[in-house]
């Protein structure tokens, strides 16, 4: 077993990096694939409380790096998924802790027992994701319809290439159909237009999302929310199913212009 | 016999930091000698900014980024690469280094050091798009086959054409050249100059056209391509 290793990055912050990180490796844990999430964000650590572990975390990243306790003891297991593992970051450390060749020795040592390996990546372009992105096989790099996100989208993009990981593929989050409608919300096809990248997921707007990370329950394991679904198909795609966009309203125009660009997902 | 085959390195100090200058030979040693070097006076240079001159050396992106990488395990940071390769160069600005000394943020527009000589007739030919952060500049003509992104900028002292989208910042004639012209399949630059002119473009809707920008009596002027051949 070789795992892919995928890293999940946005260069701005807040736009659903822990979130999908969380709710993918749910998703994928779900169908029955090993996974281990990294969170790379040390010093403001957040994964760990959407996943709902915060308060089983012992170890974590920089202790395994500095030898201060083995990889296995820094994983914890989910409660509810039995195959679904997290590598918490250090809260009291910063990003200097951990070097990006440590990031890769690290990721060679999970991937003989792992199908996947997903990296929460810091905001940011500095030492934080270039941490995030040296070991990685696949980068995610996600945006929200807003003029500025997709701006650093780009940013991260150009970087992404710099580095031969390229080509990124794109997950475009919390997309509000009512207001892309009315044109005052960039549609998918806009941000396309100008980042020129895969597209692998688009994310509606959903308050279950808010909700289900307050509780540490990703929003994947809902059958009933749209955001939960989009989540569970991204993972499908990762998996090199092709799986057609989901219509976020009646109005079939824009996404079935869309529906045309679904590639593969899984294998590069 | 191997003494004298070594290659040479030079530290010295400049106002940004510290520019170390490296010799000739294979990359790989003088890669290792200089990580070596590096280790040796690692007390001393720990915390400073580094400004490589790598000289004739072509580096990829990925020998650089290990260049970097390696530098920022010590403690020290790559800020810049000075190289007489154009290739080296092109590499270093994408991964967001410096490639000339002082800092391009301090620089003035008419003061832009372009350090090959100034010619007319040559062109930087770029086949991929400049993604937002990305800034290239020549002395001479700058041809993109692919777009120019918010964000994005352009500096030539010639001309600068763009096979396919123009959004970022782009500016021709940049050493005074009033005759420089800037030519675009969609021209929607966030700014466009020409010499010593600035012109903000008003945003416009409908299908995109061909159009070149020039300067008509000190003001810059936008016009389709199709209305200029009647």
């Amino acid at each position: 077993m070789t795992a892919k290793v995928v890293t999940v990055t946005s260069g701005k912050g807040g736009v659903g990096k822990t979130t999908a990180t969380a709710n993918l490796a749910t998703a994928l844990a779900a169908n029955g694939a090993k996974v281990v999430c990294v969170d790379a964000d040390i010093g403001l650590r957040n994964l760990d409380v959407v996943l709902g572990l915060e308060n089983r975390i012992v170890y974590d990243l920089v202790d395994v790096v500095e030898g201060r306790c083995r990889l296995r003891q820094a994983m914890i297991r989910d409660k509810r998924l039995p195959e679904l593992y997290l590598i918490p970051a250090a809260q009291t450390r910063d990003k200097n802790a951990v070097s990006p060749s440590d990031m890769v020795r690290l990721c060679d040592e999970l991937r003989g027992e792992h199908d996947w390996i997903l990296i929460d990546s810091p905001a940011g372009i500095e030492r934080g994701f270039r941490n995030a992105i040296a070991p990685a096989d696949i980068v995610l790099v996600v945006t929200n319809p807003e003029v500025s996100a997709v701006r650093d989208a780009d940013r991260i993009i150009g970087l992404i290439e710099a580095e031969e990981k390229g080509p990124a593929r794109l997950i475009i989050n919390r997309i509000k159909p009512s207001m892309v409608k009315r044109g005052e919300m960039l549609s998918a096809d806009d941000v396309l237009e100008l980042l020129a990248v895969d597209l692998v997921g688009m994310i509606p707007e959903d308050e279950n999302v808010v909700v289900s990370t307050n509780r540490g329950m990703p929003v994947a394991l809902d059958e009933r929310s749209k955001a939960g679904q989009a989540f569970r198909n991204i993972a499908r795609r990762l998996n090199g199913e092709q799986v057609p966009f989901m219509s976020m309203n009646d109005d079939g125009g824009f996404l079935g212009r869309l529906a045309r660009l679904v590639r593969p997902g899984g294998n590069r | 016999m191997a003494i004298e085959m070594q290659p040479k390195m030079q530290i010295k100090g400049v106002r940004d930091g510290l520019l170390v200058t490296l010799g000739e030979g294979s990359w790989e040693d003088v890669f290792q000698l200089f990580l070596e070097q590096i280790d040796q006076q690692l007390e001393f240079l720990r915390g400073a900014r580094l400004m490589l001159d790598v000289g004739n050396h072509v580096l990829k992106a990925v020998e650089m980024s290990r260049l970097r990488d390696e530098l920022s395990e010590r403690g020290l940071q790559l800020w810049g690469v000075l190289s007489n390769s154009p290739t080296t160069e092109s590499t270093a600005q994408t991964l967001g280094l410096a490639t000339r000394l002082s800092k391009p943020t301090t620089q003035r527009r008419e003061e832009i050091p372009i350090d090959m000589p100034p010619s007319r007739d040559t062109a930087l030919m770029i086949h991929r798009t400049l993604r937002s952060g990305s800034s290239v500049k020549y002395a001479g003509h700058v041809v993109v086959i692919g777009d120019v992104n918010p964000g994005a900028e352009i500096i030539a002292s010639g001309n600068v054409v763009v096979w396919g989208r123009l959004s970022g910042v782009v500016h021709a004639g940049a050493e005074g050249d009033e005759s420089a012209v800037v030519c675009a399949l969609n021209l929607a630059p966030t700014q466009l100059r020409i010499a010593g002119s600035i012109a903000i473009p008003p945003k416009r809707r409908g299908r995109p056209q061909p159009e070149m920008a020039r300067l008509v009596d000190g003001q810059v002027v936008a016009e389709a391509w199709d209305d200029r051949r009647r």
